[in-house]
């Protein structure tokens, strides 16, 4: 080591900013996302479903490995954001950024009222209670024929264009770009939250709820807070399911979303940033492989790969690297 | 506004009730500025209760407490701590995967008020740290500011349940065990740090350690039962008969 | 009489909160016992369902002769996995227990699917449980007279023994105070799995009489879980008395709302359960 000196030297923060660096992996990671482009032309569309699919696994890891809020209702926000849109666009405002916003804001006035209750309860009645106003609003949105389309689907969803003047093709070029761009930028505004004050108070509520008000934090106010910001990044997210695919449907709000943005999440590694968009990639790149098999048979395995992480990998796929790669530094010299 | 005469602390007729067991009753307690007092007595006397109570983890049934001279009772325990009315608890409650330094900066961004801010990075805060990492100086702590808290010594995590109740700048201290489960070999830096704690900083400390007791505190309530038993200077609880025979008596824990 | 069709909707409802009862008794008690989230529960109860199916379609067997059948094989499995992956977990967070258990339904789902198809089975119910019978003036179907007078023994059993016998109270005071039983010298781990097998064992007997009201599918692992979760978390944890009432209450507003409000699908349930829970967090009857 260069200084002679041991805990003199120690410079506080610099741990701290150091975790704030963008490191190697990060800058490949997201040059990688541009490889479809080039190398898979063909899958552009089940590219733009990773990158919406990456977003909205981003927005459950703010609640759920930020915050330690396990959600089971999830998909609520998102399904409020894709519908948002589509009403929009099939009312003429076809604009695309219009239509995010719109979702977002939708989306994140639900999280806001919505906040309210989950703030005051943990653990199993937490969880039921997310479950259960996931499932009013499926219901809600299934009886709001006049609103939604019902269980047919929303009809008369219309494309509209990017900055006025690009056009979504067929062959989903613009659709990954645009799906793509917003997940970016999303992104780096959650990065940029992660390493704020208020990404560490958040990793306080997670480690341990008792101790937060006892060091005056205002946990309640904190956690709806994020609620509400988790809910509008996943409303931004459904927004661009709609508008890329021009089809919304009750899917969007049903129980399997919300299990599965779950199972996506946990597998690449809450609480790691990079956990839902990892989790994102493998699950929808392997159930495109497998989509030939039946529906059910696709839930063996998932439900298999769960146990497996949970009895063996708790920390999903990052997290066993990150303990594999600690490991490894720990026998090198 | 509170003047040097009035209480730090104090309770008035404190009772709690779970179904028709009675934890607390009649609890009334005055505690000057910048004491010492210590708070003992048998298991299940009610101590940790007490300090719930105080701290508005639990609600009373009946009684009002009053921090230098306001009555807070009503406030929640956030508000409490905002006010200045900290404690520190018997079984660590810590966050095992932050590291000391991030757990110390934490409680001082909340008591800035920063810690609800999202778009600023935390180095755009180098006070906040600064001030965590002097705290974790002052309690010898600072060379393992960058562990996190699950890999640090028992008796350094408690010291780091001291660290964080100072980053509150508090006026009360309640100490729930601060000795609890720590080896004789490591007390000794936190008897330390009790004995460096501002003269401004009232404390009242829980203890099983007669050495710990005796050594600072100037005045010493007994609960029993629920109740207060008896208060007084350390020589007199000594010769205190009833207090030997309930507690004392036995052996010295 | 116009107290004709709300008369038979509260037979129906209380028949239906009968089997919903069976179906979340055990799930109640294991999560108040050992606070342990088994979403796999109702994984137990399809296996009870399809043990039926194979032994009376397949070996011949009398219905009635299938049902003891269902619960032991249901029992017997829970134990299997309770020993292997389930005790590993009891001191996990909720968020580990919840993630292993739905796997293991995704994969029960697969191979029911595997071995039975996707199709809904059908039962052959005696003959004497078919039809219905007239009793002042309504029509009382005799198969849920039968599912009512199971259910109410159930009930009766288990609250005597909870009562009067020695496991029961054990039951009890696990329930009451983990640690404090533990401190009395209870083993809490043995009696938790005598206690999970009984409850699985239920579910099973459970599903099997389910199959001739609401049939059986591959998907009855998680179509059902749903309405039992909501019993559970409106009942109160580890309540047999909460889990009736809550099972009869469900069953009825069930009943009530798709035949008085279909449009409203299952929309008043889940209201229920949601203000239930705000306001009482762990249930009508639950501790604390």
């Amino acid at each position: 080591m260069a200084a002679p000196a041991s805990s003199a030297v120690f410079e506080p923060g610099g741990h701290l900013e150091a975790q704030a660096r963008w490191s190697g992996w990060e800058i490949a990671f997201w040059l990688a996302t541009l490889l479809p482009f080039l190398l898979f032309p063909n899958h552009l569309v089940l590219a733009s479903q990773i990158a919406i699919t990456a977003l909205f696994a981003l927005s459950l890891d703010l609640i759920l490995g930020y915050a330690g809020i396990v959600s089971l209702g999830h998909a609520a926000f998102f399904g409020l954001g894709a519908y948002t849109a589509g009403i929009m666009s099939k009312h003429g405002w076809t604009d695309p950024f219009l239509g995010l916003l719109a979702g977002a804001a939708v989306a994140g006035i639900a999280g806001y009222a919505t906040s309210f209750i989950i703030a005051r309860f943990r653990h199993l009645p937490l969880i039921m209670i997310t479950m259960g106003l996931g499932f009013l609003l499926h219901e809600a949105a299934n009886s709001a024929e006049w609103l939604t389309g019902g269980s047919d689907g929303l009809q008369g969803v219309r494309k509209g264009k990017l900055l006025g003047v690009i056009a979504f093709d067929l062959y989903g070029y613009a659709a990954y770009a645009y799906a793509l761009c917003v997940l970016f930028l999303v992104f780096l505004a959650v990065r940029r939250l992660i390493n704020s004050p208020f990404g560490l108070t958040l990793r306080g509520i997670r480690e341990n709820p008792v101790r937060m008000p006892a060091i005056g934090a205002p946990s309640r106010a904190h956690i709806r807070k994020i609620y509400t910001i988790a809910a509008v990044v996943a409303g931004i997210a459904g927004a661009v399911l709609t508008q890329t695919t021009a089809t919304v449907s009750l899917g969007v709000l049903d129980f399997q979303r919300s299990a599965d943005v779950l199972v996506i999440l946990v597998l690449g590694g809450a609480g790691r940033l990079y956990g839902g968009l990892i989790g994102a990639v493998i699950f929808l790149v392997a159930r495109d492989q497998f989509s030939g098999i039946a529906p059910q048979y696709w839930y063996f395995w998932i439900g298999a790969l769960l146990v497996t992480v949970v009895m063996l990998l708790p920390n999903g796929v990052l997290g066993g690297l990150a303990h594999l790669t600690r490991r490894w530094r720990g026998a090198a010299p | 506004m509170s003047t040097l005469s009035t209480p730090a602390l104090s309770t008035l007729g404190l009772e709690k009730r779970f179904g028709s067991l009675v934890v607390a009753s009649d609890i009334n307690l005055t505690i000057p500025h910048g004491v010492r007092y210590a708070l003992i007595g048998p298991n299940g006397a009610g101590k940790t209760t007490l300090i719930n109570l105080i701290t508005g983890m639990l609600r009373p049934d009946a009684g009002k407490i009053l921090l230098g001279g306001a009555e807070i009772t009503a406030f929640k325990p956030d508000a409490r701590v905002k006010h200045g009315l900290v404690r520190t608890f018997q079984i660590n409650a810590l966050f095992p995967q932050l590291t000391a330094l991030e757990a110390v900066t934490l409680a001082v961004c909340e008591r800035q008020g920063t810690a609800g801010v999202w778009w600023k990075p935390l180095s755009a805060y180098p006070d906040a740290v600064a001030e965590a990492y002097a705290i974790l100086q002052t309690l010898g702590l600072a060379a393992d500011g960058d562990r996190l808290t699950r890999e640090l010594a028992y008796g350094q995590q408690r010291l780091l349940e001291i660290a964080l109740a100072l980053a509150t700048k508090p006026k009360v201290l309640l100490l729930d065990e601060p000795a609890a489960g720590v080896p004789r070999e490591e007390s000794a830096e936190l008897f330390a740090a009790i004995a460096g704690l501002s003269k401004d900083i009232t404390v009242l400390f829980i203890e099983h350690d007669m050495d710990l007791v005796f050594r600072f505190a100037s005045r010493i309530i007994v609960m029993v039962g629920g109740r207060i038993l008896v208060e007084g200077t350390p020589r007199e609880i000594a010769g205190d008969a009833r207090v030997r025979e309930v507690y004392l008596g036995g052996e010295a824990a | 009489m116009a107290l004709g069709p709300i008369l038979g909707v509260l037979f129906d409802g209380f028949a239906y909160g009968m089997l919903l009862f069976l179906l979340s008794v055990g799930l109640s008690v294991t999560l108040g016992m050992m606070n342990f989230v088994n979403l796999a529960h109702c994984a137990f109860a399809m296996l009870g369902g399809y043990v039926t199916v194979t032994l009376s379609r397949t070996f011949g067997w009398p219905f009635l002769a299938t049902l003891p059948m269902a619960f032991l094989a249901a029992a017997v499995t829970s134990v299997a996995f309770e020993r292997t992956l389930y005790r590993r977990l009891y001191r996990a967070a909720e968020l580990d227990q919840v993630l292993l258990t739905i796997g293991l339904a995704f994969m029960s789902v697969a191979v029911a699917a595997y071995f039975f198809g996707t199709v809904v089975q059908p039962v052959e119910t005696p003959s004497y449980l078919r039809g219905s019978i007239n009793f002042l003036g309504m029509t009382l179907g005799r198969y849920r007279l039968f599912l009512v007078a199971t259910g109410l023994t159930v009930a009766l059993l288990l609250v005597l023994a909870l009562e009067y016998t020695r496991f029961g109270a054990t039951v009890r005071a696990a329930v009451d105070n983990q640690r404090m039983a533990r401190g009395l010298g209870i083993n809490v781990e043995s009696w938790f799995a005598v206690t999970f097998a009984l409850g699985s064992g239920l579910a099973g007997l459970g599903g099997a009489l389910a199959i001739e009201i609401v049939g059986l599918d591959p998907h009855f692992a998680f179509t059902y879980l749903v309405y039992v979760l909501i019993v559970v978390s409106v009942g109160g944890l580890g309540s047999i008395g909460g889990s009736f009432a809550a099972a009869v209450a469900i069953g009825i507003s069930d009943m009530a709302g798709k035949y008085y409000f279909p449009a409203l699908g299952s929309f008043l349930i889940y209201l229920v359960m949601v203000a239930v829970l705000m306001w009482r967090p762990t249930g009508l009857f639950g501790r604390r």
